[in-house]
């Protein structure tokens, strides 16, 4: 199966990557688009058939490795 | 073979005969697509060949001229210094953050695979006008991507230079130059012998990126470069890091018989060359080449241009040894191949034979032209230039001097480059002397008390007004710039960026700028060690300034007798060694003021260069200068006002003599350096200079806080250091965004 | 006394770091390879800059699972002095030794230049020698150096003193301009609970002799030797 997990920023914290995206969104004409956030995305290729199998190792790995709980969050999608 | 498949290749239809007379038979597609890369200009300097043969590269401090993938000249102690510089233009204009990294990943491989621990990076980068459309950008990502590799692998940025020219808007310039440091009996040749010896593979894994990357650095743009996009290779600057460590840590183990690393044209140039210094063959199977994609043909593993590999070949009985300290460094050393002794390159897969070449007719053998030059037609009328029309000329009579100065202080070839280098790091490793950004980069050679000053320099404008003196001037500014920092000279690389050689008027303008280049460095005492040449570079037929960069290394004994640029204190008087003349041809004030690239260059007196050079490594030596800083780019105004800049305010009052007033505050003659000495030193400075025949006088003191200078009694400019460096400072940070928040 | 530099895939500072305690300071010093499990009687446990795991993923998120830092866990856990530079403060960051996190710089590029950081505090192993208040100046060389944390952990941080080091104008003040990197409260560098774990993003390793430009960065060096040889505590 495959599992994918979305890393964002938490609200609270300040994206200057994401602004600059905004910014340059918003100088393209683009005034339809309020805020950028900029996060990350992994798709992990996993062994298990069980998507409740997989949702959970692909949670474990984030709360381990992928994503950092003092300034991200992160939500999983099995297929 | 169809000739669609053959221009693909890049191959003449000449170039085929040749192969299937070297082969008996015609080449089968693998061993074609081999020929294709090797027998590249950028691989086989086909066209660069016969004239890069007269350059001097011999001198008793040299320890390995070209045709090894570095140079090194002897530094004293038992201790080298391995250098060179290499181009990554095309890449650059195509993707500017991975076409800069990889050009800095690949040079640092040269330096290591010769057994020494690079310790530093310049840069040499020219551009289009910054306020051409899609120039900031490129200066961007060209940046980000030496700094994002630089960085991470932990080599400090220490200096370089930055050029803008609507010249280079189609075609921009990113030369690196790598320094290294080993002792001499560490030095190790990318050589393959002694039949039987495994020959192994080492680093990240092969894929589809980069094919034909050789072939693409040989040929013009056109509207379908877009397409080239998969060819540009992505760097790892963390996998390099690693090999690196082990290389170094092999090397120490006496283990090796040689060593490459893979760049251009990557598995087949490292075996053919590797083959070919050694006089042996080498026999390797695709099948056992670690690979990170599937599928891949003989044809792709041979041609991938994948970053981050080094082919190696070990002792007999030593395998082991290899293989376990590459697995230390979390790497996997793959025996792919063994050395034979048919010179042959044979490529096998799963056992069956799918390319044979001689090695010799890669290398050694490969095309060599002679290619029709002649001067170019633009050449005569553009060398005119009525100076005297043009004093007389309204925008003259009108100009201020002042007004002149800050102009040429605000144009991007001049001004601070510290929006560039502050995104370099440029103090990791704990050696370097001088900040980036004023005057030669100087890093000390760590356990002795020895430094090394290193500068690269280059001038396009110069070269097309008069290739053959534009180039010596190319060669004469880099060295005096590494003896401004009180350094000797000790050798030269250099980087040879030009149009289509296919041209007679750029194969004219190569040859001559060759011819420069010799002369230069024959009596300069600064032997050609090694370098790169890159052809090709231009874009819909129009070509770029010709323009050699030369990268100079020179040593100080004593890293404590390192002499900057930058004033020291008030009441030192400052003194010009040698003298200016009525000359303003090529210069920036001419294009900066005027919108002219006209004239001739300056002239070069060799001999009074030479004299110079001399007495500035001698008096750092002896402690009598406090700065020195020598006239280029702008002329002596520019100088001056440069050399109160980060010095807390410190300002200047001078007077010069007669002549043409323009000229004198910004003509570019050459041989001239801005020094400040303290007052009891004057005397000695002025002997010392009258017994070595360079001419030298006390023009003013340092002190107050102003830029003033007179000429001919008259005060020509007046300006408060603070507006001078104001303008110097901010003009190339304003055309990029302010930080976020 | 012994330094132990930890050295990474990826360090590139670890050489700095063990040529000022060793070259310049004249202590022994070794380096201990991350997949040790043995600190070798090593008196100070130093986390030098660098890139370790080319910073992928996160700078620091991979390095804090090396074998070696349960070594290093336990060092500090005894009360044994640590600290982390640039590329190792990131490092204890990830690994919990210290609170709160690095986001990328403000200005969103790599900053290579000398500022000017002043003590906070002079009780923790590597500020003993220092005064209070006292401005060093010190090279950094970053692109994740802008610190974070949350508004609680930060308020706690300050009440109990420990942030140790803020980035400050040459004489001293606390201003945006002199903020190299838009850090929470002009933070440089902090300490844990126990005030034995310190991390930092400037370079004193960098800072040690004049010819390099600075010697500043030599009152950290010397204030943990100072604080080990007072107090001769027992150690791994």
């Amino acid at each position: 199966m495959r599992a994918r997990v979305f890393v964002t920023l938490k609200p609270s914290v300040f994206d200057p990557q994401g602004k600059t995206i905004a910014d340059a969104l918003h100088s393209l004409g683009y005034a339809g688009v309020d805020d950028v956030r900029q996060g990350k995305y992994f798709e992990l290729d996993l062994q298990t058939t069980e998507a409740a199998t997989a949702k959970a190792l692909a949670a474990e790995v984030a709360d381990k490795l992928l994503a950092n709980p003092v300034i991200e969050s992160y939500r999983i999608e099995v297929d | 073979m169809d000739s669609q498949v053959l221009e693909r290749h890049g191959l003449t239809a000449d170039e085929y005969r040749r192969i299937v007379d070297f082969l008996g038979r015609e080449p089968n597609m693998t061993e074609l697509g081999i020929f294709s890369v090797m027998w590249s200009e950028h691989c086989s300097y086909k066209s660069s060949r016969v004239h890069l043969r007269t350059l001097p590269t011999k001198g008793p401090q040299v320890l390995q001229g070209p045709g090894e993938n570095a140079g090194a000249v002897d530094i004293g102690d038992g201790i080298a210094a391995v250098f060179k510089i290499e181009s990554h233009n095309h890449p650059s204009f195509i993707e500017p953050y991975q076409g800069a990294a990889t050009g800095v990943g690949g040079i640092i491989r040269d330096i290591f695979t010769m057994g020494a621990r690079p310790i530093a990076l310049l840069n040499s980068l020219r551009f289009g006008s910054l306020d051409q459309a899609r120039i900031p950008r490129l200066l961007e990502g060209v940046v980000a991507g030496i700094g994002g590799y630089g960085n991470s692998i932990g080599i400090p940025t220490v200096g370089g230079e930055i050029a803008f020219e609507p010249s280079y808007a189609g075609n921009p310039l990113v030369n690196v130059f790598c320094l290294g440091v080993a002792r001499h009996t560490d030095i190790i040749k990318g050589v393959a012998s002694g039949v039987g010896n495994a020959v192994y593979y080492v680093g990240a894994k092969t894929g589809r990126d980069g094919i034909h990357g050789a072939t693409m650095a040989s040929a013009e743009f056109d509207d379908k470069s877009a397409e080239k996009r998969p060819a540009v290779q992505v760097g790892d600057p963390f996998m390099e890091k690693l090999l690196l460590e082990a290389c170094l840590e092999v090397m120490q183990t006496d283990t090796l018989v040689g060593i490459q690393d893979m760049g251009a044209a990557g598995l087949t140039c490292s075996t053919t060359e590797m083959g070919s210094r050694g006089g042996a063959g080498i026999e390797i199977d695709v099948s056992l080449v670690p690979q990170r994609e599937t599928g891949m043909t003989p044809y792709e593993i041979m041609l991938s241009e994948s970053q981050e590999r080094m082919l190696l070949v070990a002792k007999k009985g030593r395998e082991a040894e290899v293989e376990r300290i590459f697995e230390k460094w979390d790497l996997h050393a793959s025996k792919i191949g063994v050395v034979t002794d048919d010179g042959m390159l044979r490529v096998k897969d799963k056992g069956v034979v799918v390319a044979e070449i001689p090695n010799r007719a890669l290398t050694d053998e490969a095309p060599v032209y002679h290619r029709p030059m002649s001067e170019p037609e633009y050449l005569r009328e553009v060398q005119t230039l009525d100076l005297d029309a043009l004093e007389r000329s309204p925008e003259s009579v009108a100009l201020q001097p002042r007004d002149a100065l800050l102009a040429l202080l605000a144009s991007p070839t001049i001004a601070s480059k510290r929006w560039v280098y502050h995104q370099y790091d440029y103090s990791v490793r704990t050696s370097t002397i001088n900040e980036p950004g004023f005057g030669a980069g100087v890093v000390r050679v760590r356990g002795t008390d020895r430094a090394l000053a290193l500068s690269v320099d280059g001038n396009g404008r110069y070269c097309y007004l008069d290739p053959y003196r534009g180039a010596m001037l190319a060669v004469a500014e880099a060295s005096r710039n590494v003896a401004c920092a009180g350094a000797k000279p000790l050798g030269a690389t250099n980087c040879l960026n030009f149009g289509n050689p296919e041209r007679p008027g750029t194969m004219w303008q190569f040859a001559k700028a060759v011819e420069g280049i010799g002369a230069a460095c024959r009596a300069l005492n600064v032997p050609i060690t090694g370098g790169n040449v890159s052809l090709y570079n231009e874009t819909d037929g129009n070509a770029i300034y010709p323009t050699p960069v030369i990268g100079i290394v020179g040593l100080l004994e004593h890293a404590d007798r390192v002499v900057g640029r930058r004033f020291q204190s008030s009441g030192d008087a400052i003194i010009l060694l040698g003298e200016g003349r009525d000359e303003l041809g090529g210069s920036e004030y001419l294009k900066v003021v005027h919108g002219l690239v006209r004239g001739v260059p300056p002239a070069l007196d060799l001999e009074r260069e030479a004299a110079l050079q001399r007495l500035l490594v001698s008096l750092a030596s002896d402690r009598l200068m406090r700065s020195a800083h020598d006239c280029s780019d702008g002329g002596l105004a520019v100088t001056l006002a440069e050399c109160c800049f980060d010095t807390n305010g410190i300002g200047a009052e001078v007077e010069v003599g007669g002549g043409s007033r323009i000229a004198a505050l910004f003509g570019e003659s050459a041989s001239r350096v801005v020094i400040a000495a303290a007052s009891d030193d004057v005397t000695t400075v002025l002997e010392r200079a009258a017994a070595a025949n360079v001419p030298a006088h006390v023009i003013g003191e340092t002190g107050g806080n102003r830029v003033r200078i007179s000429v001919a009694g008259e005060t020509a400019i007046d300006v408060s250091v603070d507006d001078a460096e104001r303008v110097w400072s901010t003009a190339i940070e304003k055309y990029f965004a302010k930080r976020v928040a | 006394m012994k330094f132990a530099v930890i050295t990474f895939p990826g360090s590139n500072c670890d050489q700095d770091a063990y040529h000022a305690a060793k070259d310049v300071l004249g202590q022994p010093a070794e380096y201990i390879w991350h997949k040790d499990s043995d600190l070798k009687g090593a008196d100070v446990v130093v986390l030098p800059g660098g890139f370790a795991h080319g910073d992928y993923l996160r700078c620091g998120a991979m390095a804090r699972f090396s074998p070696i830092m349960k070594e290093v866990q336990a060092f500090a856990a005894k009360g044994g002095p640590v600290i982390g530079i640039c590329n190792g403060f990131q490092v204890l960051l990830e690994a919990g030794l210290l609170p709160g996190a690095m986001l990328r710089n403000r200005g969103l590029k790599f900053r290579c230049e000398h500022v000017h950081i002043r003590v906070e505090q002079t009780d923790t192993p590597f500020t003993a020698a220092c005064r209070k208040g006292q401005v060093l100046r010190v090279p950094i060389a970053h692109g994740e150096g802008n610190y974070f944390a949350a508004p609680d952990v930060i308020a706690r941080l300050e009440a109990n003193r420990q942030v140790i080091f803020r980035y400050t104008t040459p004489d001293g003040r606390v201003a945006d301009e002199a903020n190299p990197n838009g850090s929470v409260a002009a933070i440089a560098g902090i300490c844990n609970d126990a005030r034995n774990v310190v991390g930092l993003m400037p370079h004193p390793e960098r800072a040690c002799e004049p010819i390099l430009g600075s010697a500043d960065g030599l009152a950290i060096f010397e204030s943990v030797v100072q604080w080990i040889h007072k107090f001769s505590s027992a150690t791994v």
